[in-house]
């Protein structure tokens, strides 16, 4: 009978992890198994080639940079609580958060989400995206589609339009701003039992 | 004075004895004897039927449970974890675009927005918390909760009804059907032995063949009943005939005993010590089978050759091969396995639920058996490009099995074989569907990769199964290359298209 609580035993720190991340039990319990499902020497870490099992993953153009947002600096292994932080960041906003300013900032507010979409561009984490990061960014999503001086002169009216302090670069606040129109996708009403991913760009 | 036998003694022996006569006359009249003359009486289908109206009940009250007392139900899959949208990536982006505002809709909302890699950001987000292929490939989650607490998540006590039904279940399967069922598998397993041994001494002729043939339908009938199976046989007419090989999709090592329980087939395998050695060395006296010395196994010419005589001998019975699956499992090589896989020349594929994590065919599994390993990735690969040298007619077989009622998938990494055996035994049945394709033969042009890819495709189809050309991280650089361009180009439609339009303007 008990077969349901002798999964989430398993999982050390299940209350922190719940407190941070806003998951639910059932949440996390099914993260567990697909964490475990992903984890195929039973290690109990992950390792980038266990993301290469992912089909969808290996067809998107910005696959491998999603996986590197999994691993922090220098790290080559990814634990649950790292797994399950990271996908925090797209579950729903939560409307009715009271704001408390001494507590941090929930992963999954539009700030985190913003910064995590910044990071996938910014990849050597000065900062700022620079022309060649954001060249970069563009030939992974489009290759052989386009002509290099096609590529360069999106790139140039991006920068164009977002640098407001003229280096030639997007920081993080000129990220912000460009999207700072673009307002939430009215999730329809959702399971509790089914978690949505949700990009909300403000 | 001394111990004197009370009465109570006398009356409980008797009591015994009359209840182990009436347990043996009833299993030999309503199981054996059918068993032999291949009828039903149609019994397990009733019990199935009412099973099914249990379940409903059970799963409605649950569901029922859970929301009165506001628990969050663990609800198995309908779309997975996500509520994926199929809308297009062109759909998407845009409607990303939209809503800021402030733009203009119009020709400069279709370049390119630091926004838009927010799509593509969570496409792959989706695939990462579940995506089709690895889905497949763990326990299928049922809608109905079965009486298994093994196969749910959402068991904590909802009603007093609900609680005693499921352990009079507990009692009717592990009480009454598992010590049944046992006592059948040794009795099966048992008659085969002894009677293929008799058989084996007969002359060569007509007569041994003919009686060889019906022994082992008889055994492996009672098998069947041993594991409560319930099978439907569709398409008969399309049944493996002499001289050609049989080929299925592999789910569990019980799929051996429900093919051969409706046809003769001749197995391929390693010979085993102890008792399997025993059933295999009876078996091949009665009719030819191939077993392989652990030494031959090795030699793979050898191994290729007796596959294809005994193919190309018409008056052999088919031979039954299960194509393996790919084994994840990192760092173990096969010895055994691989030089026979090879030389038979036969391809392999991961078709169908389960065979990712799933261990050998039955008839690979002796192999597996012994030496303990698993394929290693390069194994399989090498596989794949070996010739189809026997070339005969190959017969596609699609087995489905219905998880409402046992977990047919073995997770080899997690049970061990007589684990597996047991679970399955005290599950309520096994219920499958066996559909028998038409024959398919290698045409001119075709190698051996593509005919093998027709052979899977058309199971998959047949079985409604998920036709998987992924191979899990073995090919992943040439998939980047054909698949992504999809997406790119897609992508790049969108964006040069608009460009096009604005310099023209």
């Amino acid at each position: 009978m008990g077969s349901s609580n002798s999964t989430l035993s398993k999982i050390p720190n299940l209350g922190r992890l719940i407190e941070e991340t806003g998951f639910t039990p059932a949440h996390i319990k099914r993260l567990y198994k697909r964490f475990q499902a992903l984890d195929k020497g039973n290690k109990g870490y992950l390792s980038p080639q266990d993301f290469g099992s992912v089909k969808e993953l290996a067809t998107n153009p910005i696959g491998d940079r999603i996986i590197g947002a999994f691993f922090s600096q220098g790290q080559e292994t990814v634990d649950f609580h790292s797994f399950v932080r990271i996908l925090a960041h797209f579950r729903p906003l939560d409307k009715n958060r009271a704001k408390r300013p001494d507590s941090p900032e929930p992963i999954n507010s539009r700030i985190s989400k913003l910064r995590f979409a910044f990071q996938l561009y910014d990849q050597d984490n000065d900062g700022k995206i620079s022309r060649d990061e954001l060249l970069q960014v563009l030939r992974t999503m489009l290759e052989m589609q386009v002509t290099e001086e096609q590529l360069e002169s999106i790139a140039d009216r991006t920068i164009q339009e977002a640098d407001l302090d003229g280096d030639n670069a997007i920081s993080f606040d000129e990220f912000r701003k460009v999207n700072a129109d673009t307002f939430l996708r009215i999730p329809s009403p959702v399971t509790p039992s089914q978690i949505t991913v949700w990009l909300i760009v403000l | 004075m001394g111990w004197f036998p009370s009465p109570f003694d006398n009356l409980l022996c008797m009591l015994l004895g009359i209840s182990f006569t009436v347990w043996f006359t009833l299993l030999l009249v309503f199981i054996i004897v059918p068993a032999i003359f291949g009828v039903s009486f149609g019994i397990r289908r009733l019990c199935m039927k009412t099973l099914i109206k249990i379940f409903e009940w059970a799963t409605l009250r649950i569901e029922r449970g859970a929301k009165e007392k506001k628990h969050l139900l663990y609800k198995p899959y309908t779309n997975g974890i996500i509520a994926k949208e199929p809308t297009s990536l062109e759909e998407e982006i845009k409607e990303i675009r939209r809503s800021g505002s402030s733009r203009d809709l119009g020709a400069a909302s279709q370049e390119f927005e630091l926004s838009d890699i927010f799509y593509f950001c969570r496409r792959g987000m989706e695939s990462i918390m579940d995506d089709e292929v690895t889905k497949r490939f763990s326990a299928e989650e049922l809608e109905s909760w079965n009486l298994l607490t093994r196969s749910n998540y959402n068991f904590q006590y909802i009603s007093l009804r609900l609680t005693v039904l499921w352990g009079l279940g507990v009692l009717i399967r592990y009480g009454f059907l598992l010590p049944l069922r046992v006592t059948l598998a040794f009795t099966g397993v048992g008659l085969l032995v002894v009677l293929t041994t008799l058989v084996g001494c007969l002359p060569n002729g007509r007569m041994k063949s003919f009686l060889s043939e019906k022994i082992h339908l008889m055994c492996y009938r009672i098998c069947v009943r041993a594991l409560t199976a319930i099978i439907t046989y569709h398409d008969s007419e399309n049944k493996p005939k002499n001289g050609g090989i049989c080929v299925a999709n592999h789910t569990s090592p019980i799929d051996v005993i429900i093919l051969a329980s409706d046809g003769c087939y001749a197995m391929v395998g390693q010979i085993h010590g102890g008792l399997m050695g025993v059933i295999q060395r009876a078996m091949v006296k009665a009719c030819p089978h191939i077993w392989f010395e652990r030494s031959e196994v090795k030699d793979r010419h050898l191994v290729a050759k007796r596959l294809s005589d005994h193919a190309e001998d018409k008056t052999k019975l088919p031979i039954l091969i299960f194509p393996e699956g790919e084994l994840l499992k990192s760092g173990v090589h096969s010895s055994a396995i691989a030089p026979l896989a090879r030389a038979s020349g036969l391809c392999m594929w991961a078709a169908g639920i389960g065979l990712w994590e799933a261990s050998f065919s039955p008839a690979f599994l002796f192999l597996g058996l012994s030496s303990g390993t698993c394929i290693n990735n390069t194994s399989v690969m090498m596989f794949k490009k070996g010739s189809f040298e026997i070339g005969a007619t190959v017969y596609p077989v699609a087995i489905k099995y219905d998880p409402r009622f046992a977990e047919a998938f073995w997770n080899s990494s997690k049970f061990g074989m007589v684990n597996y055996l047991l679970r399955m035994m005290s599950s309520w049945a096994v219920v499958c569907s066996v559909w028998y394709l038409p024959p398919m033969h290698k045409e001119e042009g075709e190698d051996a990769v593509q005919f093998a890819n027709r052979v899977k495709a058309a199971i998959a189809r047949q079985g409604g199964l998920v036709d998987l050309l992924w191979d899990g991280g073995l090919k992943r650089d040439k998939v980047k290359d054909t698949f992504k361009e999809e997406q790119q180009k897609l992508y790049s439609k969108m964006l040069v298209g608009a460009q096009e339009d604005r310099s023209r303007s």
